[in-house]
């Protein structure tokens, strides 16, 4: 899945120029924690947090007092340059940036740093319970199999002759380099019979155990 | 004058029927009426006769190409590629013939009891036939082809324009029937179930609480696998009465699926045939404290039909009509004869549960403590508004 496909192609931003007042209202009316800020030919050229604005503005036992410095143009405080992202990366990409840089937004950019979107933390967790399944009814079932060829397609054989359709499938690394857990969720509310099945193949499922009682 | 209960059943609602080794059999509604006519609980003048529910009226919820493709599935007219894309044709709804009439009068059995109650003709009405709570808007799931619960909820809501508390104790989260009303403010949707880490739907999260206008009127309450009476009944008993303190409804609908006992082969949760007197019991009682007795009982799921089912649903009957003194006497033997020899296990004698019936749970206490505040964390937000 590519950044295009999940963005927000109409971010809230900023000019530079504008005052770090404005900035806090657009936060606060729109309710979000990052606001892009750009020249006057649209091109990214930093970006504002809700964690920045707070730090310029008066503490709230002081609120009324300096009210001048949020007269400041946002540039004054904004984070620059600005790490971004392109509508063509995949969204794994884009999380991997988020994780390692330890930001939650991603402005994206093209030709010549013109701002094309955003694309943000929550956005990308949402699309991860998505790809989960567990948004749709479904019931789950964790597989411990060996870490070789052919394991994923043996499983999914059992599926497709029981006909049950599969919602989403993970595949887990295990505890060692010799097992991995392949965790389906499958659109059955009865999944006794393909359990069964997996089972007599020598499979080991995992499915709720007593507490404590873990393998 | 108005009667205590009505009974809502016809040999017909078994027409509602997948297969003969489908887990959802609704052969279940006739042996509880067997028992309790064999205990000598019910007779004619408390039985109605479901009525068959209008398009219209299934339209309250469903879209009308799902309904044409129910029927014409129904009818054999319609291919396996369209079935499955309307939840049709697979292991869990597959089509059989007819299927829309047999639906459609589920759906009616339970407008039929909604009418009685609402017209003031009956305090309460019991309709075990209903209570398909997977049902989705354009969708068969999990066995449930149209939502009777979520068509009498909207049902109510434009003829009588009451407010609805939808109180839900099958072990699967209710679904299909938060989704209908997730925005809406007049209806309040509270469901108690087995986690969805491994369970089918897989929703019911304790963070699900509603949005727009409806947000904190979903509740749900994800027990975890193994929970016994006392902390499933704890958990039910402070959440349905928080509730009606707080949303003060005008009448109560309860899905009363039978699946959290022990010996059901579905689900993981450890009840006992006690919690199924009480959950009645407790409803009862409620539904006299805050809304002048109206009280609407639906039945649900129970794949275990032999040893559960038929007493956990004979006792919301009992419930209803003031008759749980004939719990002190063991099950009829007539009733016995009747059934045993269909039954792969032996028949209970009992209204209670031998006491070895499952080995001690480990770390009951965690379990408990886990639900507890679970409850807390569903409550939050009533009880904060209540201060």
């Amino acid at each position: 899945m590519l950044v295009e496909e999940i963005m927000n192609t109409t971010p809230i931003h900023i000019k530079a120029e504008a005052s770090i007042e404005n900035a806090m209202n657009l936060i606060h009316q729109h309710k979000i924690r990052h606001l892009p800020v750009t020249d006057e030919k649209d091109r990214i050229i930093g970006i504002v947090s809700d964690r920045d604005i707070r730090d310029a503005a008066p503490s709230i036992f002081h609120a009324g007092e300096q009210k001048e410095d949020l007269q400041n143009p946002v540039s004054r405080i904004m984070t620059s340059p600005v790490i971004t992202a392109n509508r063509l990366d995949f969204v794994e990409e884009a999380a991997v940036v988020l994780y390692e840089n330890d930001i939650s937004a991603l402005p994206v950019a093209e030709d010549n740093d013109k701002l094309a979107g955003i694309v943000t933390e929550t956005k990308i967790l949402h699309n991860l319970v998505r790809l989960t399944g567990a948004h749709q009814p479904s019931s789950r079932i964790e597989i411990k199999v060996s870490n070789v060829p052919g394991e994923l397609a043996f499983i999914s054989s059992i599926f497709q002759e029981e006909q049950i359709n599969i919602t989403s499938v993970l595949v887990y690394p295990g505890n060692n380099s010799e097992s991995k857990y392949l965790t389906f969720r499958v659109q059955t509310m009865d999944p006794r019979r393909v359990i069964q099945k997996i089972e007599a193949a020598g499979y080991k499922t995992k499915w709720p155990r007593l507490p404590g009682g873990n393998e | 004058m108005k009667q205590q209960a009505a009974f809502v059943y016809s040999e017909d609602q078994l027409s509602y029927k997948f297969s003969d080794d489908h887990p959802f059999n609704h052969l279940r509604l006739k042996l509880t009426y067997d028992l309790l006519q064999k205990m000598g609980a019910i007779d004619d003048k408390h039985v109605q006769s479901p009525r068959m529910a209008t398009d219209e009226e299934i339209g309250l919820i469903h879209d009308k190409p799902y309904i044409d493709a129910v029927k014409a599935a129904g009818e054999g007219r319609l291919s396996r590629g369209i079935a499955n894309n309307y939840g049709l044709g697979t292991d869990d709804t597959p089509v059989f013939s007819n299927m829309h009439e047999a639906a459609a009068l589920l759906v009616g059995g339970t407008l039929t009891a909604v009418d009685l109650v609402m017209e003031g003709k009956s305090e309460h009405a019991l309709n075990l036939g209903g209570g398909l709570h997977h049902g989705f808007r354009g969708k068969a799931s999990g066995f449930c082809i149209y939502n009777d619960s979520s068509i009498a909820i909207e049902y109510i809501r434009r003829h009588y324009g009451a407010r609805v508390l939808y109180v839900d104790t099958d072990a699967h989260h209710g679904d299909g029937v938060q989704w209908a009303f997730y925005d809406d403010p007049d209806v309040c949707t509270l469901s108690i179930h087995e986690t969805g880490r491994y369970l089918f739907p897989g929703t019911g999260d304790v963070h699900e609480k509603g949005s727009g206008h409806g947000y904190g009127f979903s509740i749900n309450l994800p027990i975890d696998a193994f929970t016994e009476d006392a902390s499933f009944l704890e958990v039910y008993e402070n959440a349905f009465k928080e509730m009606m303190e707080f949303f003060k409804p005008d009448v109560v609908v309860t899905q009363n699926g039978a699946d959290a006992h022990y010996y059901d082969p579905l689900t993981h949760l450890s009840n006992s045939i006690r919690a199924y007197r009480e959950i009645p019991k407790i409803a009862h009682q409620l539904s006299h404290d805050y809304c002048s007795g109206r009280w609407i009982a639906v039945g649900g799921g129970g794949y275990d039909m032999w040893r559960v089912v038929p007493r956990a649903w004979a006792m919301i009957w009992l419930e209803m009509t003031g008759q749980t003194h004939l719990l002190n006497q063991p099950l009829p033997s007539s009733w016995h004869h009747s059934w045993q020899a269909r039954s792969p296990v032996q028949l209970p004698e009992d209204w209670s549960d031998p006491s070895d019936m499952y080995p001690p749970i480990p770390r009951r206490s965690e379990i408990t403590d886990k639900n507890h505040k679970t409850l807390n964390k569903a409550l939050f937000h009533i009880r904060n508004e209540k201060k």
